[in-house]
């Protein structure tokens, strides 16, 4: 995203730079940078530390902004007690699977909506995108008794990891973002590489990809993340301790656990996220705004 | 979202395609699709999976809202469903905590987001930093935040975060998720902190996409900040304005992991009970899939209405 700072936005460069409109500026900005900060960090802050606070210190009137006696052992007693490692595994395999099935499925709709030009080709994107407009609430009910009888197969298939993983194909808005990208790619292109002789496969494995990579990337981010928030859906699908999703598993620990340990464990599940997020933050932001609404 | 569709959807459909001579059609149809085999393979994985867990589960729901499924024999039971679900004590307090929560979100998620994105896309530093940290909240897991909210900032003793900060500025303190007057302030609240993030990245872009000029022409008018806001920076973001607040509206709708982990799914005197977890408690506890798929129709319809409302409103605009 780029950082227009030359151009004109509501107030001037001219105003901001004058005497009094530079100490208003400067103090606006020292007020939002702090405000800001104490507004969106410091929760995560009272977490971490909140979650190193023994019983009885968080109970203490005012609470104490740092922690007098570090209890290390919350965060220890959340890996144990919950079996972080098997959930945060599950989470992770289940993201991974997410994003290899999108890509290959969406990645191939999308190429063949755009390029291939198939029978039917505009039905079928507007009944995917008809999709958007069903709230996800609104399914969940006929989509559990779908996964757990699956038409002409009869095959069940709570706790399995392709409940999670095929509905998560029937995503619109990839196939819509993906498409519109594989659109603006020139026919010339595709026609050049026709004449060389290459199969669709070909042109869309040596041409199309190679030049689609930060798509498939703003794709790849949605579906990890997707995955590692969704609460209701794999709660519903995943109902054995031994499938289960780091956030469900913390949810059905909850109560029966002390409430620093379960903070020090939802600390612990939002590690992954908030590392992906700083390590592609860019591709983040630049996938949701140009991706989806500037049409 | 049929302002992000459309571009796509109508260039699809400028597309010339031959189309076959009408008697054809039925010889012609088995034979493109043999022509185009590669086309036809590539879509059939993401086709099946739309079908399976998307187009079948919508007529689905519909069917089911009409049958009962009791000891694996299903019936045909014509409004029954609907009327025990109308029965529900819980039905019209669910309907009116969540048009509460929709009106309050409204209020505090959609005109928040839009000055806060006014307010960062004037500055000329720090803008990196400041967008990370206004995202950061949507990146953790709901589940995560909102036990953090629930254990350490709602906690009713002088010991939680809020209360404390509130004591220290000589404000009366609150119960948050016992009182039933604040348990609904204190969802929206937590869910505006873990959701705004994103409001704000697209109004800042829709804000970046307005040329320069027209507020330089304003400004060389007389007209001051407010007056810029209202004529210059309202008008052309608009579209952007009614589509997120829609988006919100149906996203709001569906509040269901608020109540579910901060108030124990009803919370105090029934003061969180949502819709969504009305079709939850039906389906998933009280054994009763088809009154939850009613309750799912009739969710539908109520925001099908306010999607047309929208798309009238935006209609008439134009």
């Amino acid at each position: 995203m780029a950082q227009d700072t030359g151009t004109r936005t509501l107030i001037s460069q001219a105003q901001l730079r004058r005497g009094r409109g530079r100490a208003v500026y400067w103090t606006l900005l020292a007020v939002v940078i702090i405000g800001f900060t104490l507004v969106f960090l410091g929760p995560l802050y009272w977490m971490v530390t909140g979650a190193l606070k023994s019983g009885q210190e968080i109970a203490q009137t005012p609470p104490s902004l740092i922690p007098q006696d570090p209890q290390w052992q919350n965060y220890a007693d959340a890996w144990h007690n919950l079996d972080l490692a098997k959930l945060l595994f599950n989470t992770f395999y289940y993201a991974t699977g997410a994003v290899l099935f999108q890509l290959v499925f969406d990645t191939a709709a999308a190429y063949s909506l755009s390029k291939l030009r198939p029978v039917l080709g505009n039905v079928i994107l507007g009944m995917m995108l008809a999709t958007l407009m069903i709230p996800a609430m609104v399914l969940i009910v006929p989509q559990y008794v779908t996964v757990i009888d699956l038409p002409i197969l009869h095959i069940n298939l709570l706790d399995s990891p392709f409940a999670i993983w095929l509905p998560l194909v029937a995503n619109a808005f990839n196939i819509f973002l993906l498409k519109r990208f594989f659109d603006s790619i020139p026919e010339d292109l595709m026609a050049a590489a026709l004449m060389d002789g290459a199969t669709p496969l070909r042109t869309l494995w040596s041409v199309v990809l190679p030049m689609s990579r930060p798509i498939l990337g703003v794709v790849s981010i949605f579906a990890v993340t997707a995955v590692w928030k969704d609460f209701l859906w794999p709660k519903l699908v995943m109902p054995s301790p031994e499938t289960r999703t780091v956030s469900v598993g913390i949810y059905a620990f909850a109560g029966g656990t002390p409430m620093n340990v379960v903070i020090a464990a939802s600390v612990i599940a939002a590690i992954p996220t908030v590392v992906i997020f700083l390590v592609f933050q860019r591709n983040i932001m630049s996938g949701l705004t140009t991706g989806g609404l500037k049409g | 979202m049929t302002i992000t569709t459309a571009p796509g959807a109508v260039r699809a459909a400028d597309r010339p395609t031959p189309s076959p001579p009408a008697g054809a059609r039925r010889t012609s149809l088995g034979r493109k699709v043999r022509d185009n085999l590669t086309g036809h393979t590539f879509l059939i994985g993401a086709v099946l999976c739309f079908a399976v867990f998307s187009w079948y589960p919508m007529v689905r729901g519909v069917v089911m809202s009409f049958q009962r499924t009791r000891r694996g024999e299903t019936t045909w039971v014509g409004w029954d469903n609907y009327l025990r679900i109308l029965d529900d004590p819980s039905f019209w307090t669910a309907w009116q905590n969540t048009f509460y929560f929709t009106g309050l979100a409204l209020v505090l998620g959609y005109a928040v987001p839009f000055f806060v994105a006014i307010l960062l896309n004037e500055f000329r530093h720090a803008r990196g930093y400041l967008r990370i940290l206004v995202y950061l909240p949507v990146m953790l897991p709901p589940a995560s935040a909102l036990f953090l909210f629930k254990f350490y900032a709602y906690d009713p003793s002088d010991a939680g975060l809020f209360n404390a900060i509130l004591k220290a500025l000589g404000l009366p303190t609150a119960q948050w998720m016992q009182s039933p007057e604040m348990t609904m302030p204190a969802m929206v609240l937590a869910s505006t902190w873990m959701n705004m993030g994103s409001a704000v990245l697209i109004y800042l872009a829709a804000l970046q996409n307005i040329p320069g000029e027209l507020y330089e022409a304003a400004e060389l008018d007389g007209a001051g900040i407010w007056r810029r806001i209202r004529h210059v920076t309202i008008p052309q973001t608009r579209l952007i304005l009614a589509l997120l607040a829609m988006l919100q509206i149906v996203a709001t709708m569906q509040l269901f992991i608020e109540p579910l982990i901060l108030a124990n799914g009803a919370g105090a005197e029934d003061s969180a009970t949502s819709v969504a977890y009305l079709i939850y408690q039906h389906g998933f506890f009280q054994n009763d899939l088809n009154g939850a798929a009613a309750l799912g129709v009739i969710m539908l319809v109520v925001l099908a209405g306010f999607s047309a409302a929208y798309l009238r409103l935006t209609a008439k605009q134009d």
